[in-house]
């Protein structure tokens, strides 16, 4: 077990593209450190580059207190787990366990009570004499991850080692990783492009785009305290309705205009957010959870929390059981930044600002006890103190002195 | 041909036919019985075809056992299907007179002695190379092996006398290359590795490379991975590899022709230098013949149950 360290690591590929950008990360002893981000991110290339299974262009990288840059893969004694699983097909499921042992010239029988134990682990006991071919993806899977339970290394890795079960197996298997993970206590980089699978199991989130870390925090902080446009949708289901609007008015009475409509701004969001001041005035882009929106119906009128309401027609309702989806839509500017394109790319819908006039669909979490159809005239509640500001140029987070410009957050 | 082909095609579907029939609407079960009829009947139609083939196929071969099997002079006063009608004619005289010929002896040693070597020469040269070019890199990989693959169009002939003439120059105190049994072996090998290697380079570059990376990550050198990986998973191309070239050293007869003397001469040779002009001399060739041809096919049906069908399947996914 170990610290792992990356230091301005970047990945030019022979053929000049650019998987990996300045990137500095310090993972620390047991840490379970989840790299999270679209497709084409740069994640896996990150992880590929600490297992030693890609060149390291810059920069350099550190296991423990080895830098390992010119270490191949076999001797970085971590272990991988990868998406496919890659099991050795001809042997059996306790070879398969045992390899890495076998290689290292363990000796029999200490490699036998070692994959004894990891299968007792992993509840496989019973498939130890079976071959990969004969298990079902979940089994597999677990076999995957005895291979690198075995080999005690200094840090797993771990590439979507869920996204090849179903979804049920699914939320079983990331409890069954992080309880896991938890008893050995080893440092963990795992890599996903599923929010919720990094939401769950990281103690802290990297969230990449484009080669480039967006933001590390742990998952709550990641919720609440976006770093940017990019980090503040991408974290999310659904996603964050960001919408242009503009500050008017002075700190202490100030007004946010959206689509015609105006909600006021309670003073307690500028003594969290100082550098927001600065923003009176001007065109900003704002940032609504759809859980910070309500039925204004079921919300008291005497009002305790700071809000406002905006009207529009409820377009579609979704009930959720536990709670109930409304999507409607204001005459607000839609946010059209480098950020928001590449979100819409990793959600599939590539048509961003083709619409007549500003307009901009919301989806709001409403209480299971709306009443609310499609087609009907919706007041919705918004409330204004948990609203997120970001600046319309850069995409940041508008928070105060240093907090805004936590970019290129280290540690 | 095509009312063969269509039958073979809807041979298939006899099978899910029964149960699947009803789901299939009111038009179905009248073409269902006519596609069963039509099935069943070019069913039949083919398998007769192939057993006729076969038969006929088989039938110089088992001509020529039986005729081993005869005495020259009953060889010499009617055909082998006469042995039928008197299957006391049958005896094993042609095979021990064979067997103890001297000659004969020696050359069948001298087959397995070249064909032996060339043939694990071949798979172990080949493997290796196969899997430097299928998975490691080093500049100018892609350029050498299509040098490799250019090595396939070169026949042999072209290259008998240039070979000759190198071998004729090798003389190391008392032996020569030319002549000698590694001369044959090494001929062989050379003209055996570019099929090899093309053959073994695609199946090996088939094999996922998560599996190779796996096992890079288990600590393996790049001489572990080719020994516990890719030597295993490629079972079924280095056997199917092996029985080739095991069967075309074996049957080999220009190459010892040119390049073996009487010391060093495979049966091939032997049985062709007994070959007379106006006798047959059947009572050494037809047992000889047998003879050379029992061992491949001992070998093929030896390496025949390497060949499973989807080795591969569950290592990933």
């Amino acid at each position: 077990m170990a610290e792992v360290a990356l230091r301005g690591v970047g990945k030019v590929y022979a053929d000049g593209t650019r998987a990996v950008t300045d990137l500095n990360l310090g993972i620390a002893d047991g840490e379970f450190l989840v790299l999270v981000g679209p497709s084409g991110c740069g994640k896996t290339t990150a992880l590929r580059m600490l297992a030693g299974l890609e060149e390291i262009s810059e920069g350099e990288i550190a296991i423990g207190e080895r830098v390992v840059n010119r270490v191949p893969a076999r001797d970085r004694d971590v272990a991988m787990v990868f998406q496919s699983y890659a099991l050795y097909p001809h042997l059996s499921v306790r070879d398969n366990i045992g390899f890495g042992l076998s290689l290292r010239k363990v000796p029999k029988a200490e490699i036998r009570r070692q994959v004894d134990h990891a299968a007792q682990i992993l509840g496989l006991t019973e498939y130890l004499d079976k071959k990969p071919r004969n298990l079902s993806g979940g089994q597999r899977q677990r076999v995957a991850m005895g291979r690198a339970i075995v080999r005690e290394p200094q840090a797993f890795l771990m590439d979507e080692p869920l996204s090849n079960l179903d979804a049920k197996l699914r939320v079983q298997m990331r409890a069954e990783i992080a309880r896991i993970q938890r008893d050995l206590g080893v440092t963990t980089v795992y890599v996903t492009h599923d929010q919720t699978e990094a939401m769950t199991l990281g103690d802290r989130v990297a969230v990449m785009k484009k080669g480039v870390l967006q933001q590390v925090a742990p998952p709550q902080e990641l919720y609440d305290r976006p770093a940017n446009l990019f980090v503040a949708g991408f974290i999310g289901s659904p996603a964050m309705n960001l919408l242009q609007g503009s500050l008017a008015g002075d700190a202490s009475s100030a007004r946010l205009t959206v689509g015609g409509q105006t909600l006021e701004l309670p003073a307690s969001v500028f003594e969290t957010r100082p550098a927001l001041r600065d923003f009176l005035g001007r065109d900003v882009v704002v940032g609504i959870r759809p859980e910070d929106m309500e039925d204004a119906a079921l919300v008291p009128a005497a009002g305790d929390a700071p809000g406002g309401t905006l009207t529009s027609t409820a377009e579609l309702v979704e009930a959720m059981g536990s709670d109930v989806l409304v999507h409607f839509t204001v005459q607000a500017a839609q946010v059209v930044t480098e950020d928001t394109r590449e979100l819409a790319r990793d959600a599939g819908t590539d048509v961003l600002g083709k619409l007549e006039g500003p307009h901009t669909g919301l989806v709001a979490r409403f209480s299971p006890r709306t009443t609310i159809r499609a087609g009907d005239p919706v007041t919705v509640h918004v409330d204004t103190g948990r609203l997120h500001f970001f600046d319309i140029e850069s995409g940041s987070a508008i928070w105060g002195g240093d907090a805004g410009s936590s970019r290129e957050d280290e540690e | 041909m095509s009312t063969t082909e269509t039958g073979t095609a809807a041979a298939g579907a006899p099978g899910g036919g029964p149960s699947g029939g009803p789901g299939d609407g009111a038009g179905a079960p009248r073409r269902g019985i006519a596609a069963r009829i039509v099935g069943r009947v070019g069913g039949g139609v083919a398998q007769f075809l192939l057993i006729v083939v076969a038969v006929v196929w088989l039938v110089p071969t088992f001509g020529l056992l039986v005729a081993s099997l005869r005495s020259t002079s009953d060889n010499g006063a009617s055909g082998w299907w006469k042995v039928f009608s008197k299957p006391g004619q049958l005896t094993f005289s042609a095979y021990s007179d064979l067997l103890g010929k001297g000659d004969f002896v020696d050359s069948f040693w001298n087959t397995v002695l070249i064909t032996v070597p060339a043939t694990l020469l071949v798979v172990v040269i080949a493997s290796l190379a196969a899997y430097a070019f299928a998975w490691m890199e080093f500049p100018g990989r892609d350029w050498l092996f299509l040098v490799v693959v250019g090595l396939l169009v070169v026949p042999v002939q072209v290259a008998l006398l240039p070979v000759a003439k190198l071998y004729g120059s090798v003389r190391i105190g008392s032996f020569h290359l030319f002549g000698s049994i590694t001369g044959v072996v090494l001929f062989h090998v050379a003209f055996g590795l570019p099929f090899a290697i093309f053959l073994l380079r695609n199946f090996f570059a088939a094999i996922p490379r998560d599996l190779l990376e796996a096992a890079r990550m288990d600590g393996g050198s790049e001489w572990t991975i080719f020994r516990r990986v890719i030597f295993p998973l490629g079972g079924p191309a280095i056997a199917s590899l092996a029985i080739f070239q095991f069967l075309w050293v074996w049957n080999d007869l220009l190459v010892a022709l040119v390049f073996a003397d009487t010391g060093s001469q495979p049966m091939t040779k032997w049985l062709q230098s007994q070959m007379r002009q106006f006798t047959g001399n059947i009572d050494i060739l037809a047992p000889g013949a047998f003879l050379s041809l029992i061992v491949p096919l001992a070998v093929f049906f030896a390496f025949q149950r390497y060949f499973v069908q989807g080795v591969l399947a569950g290592s990933v996914k």
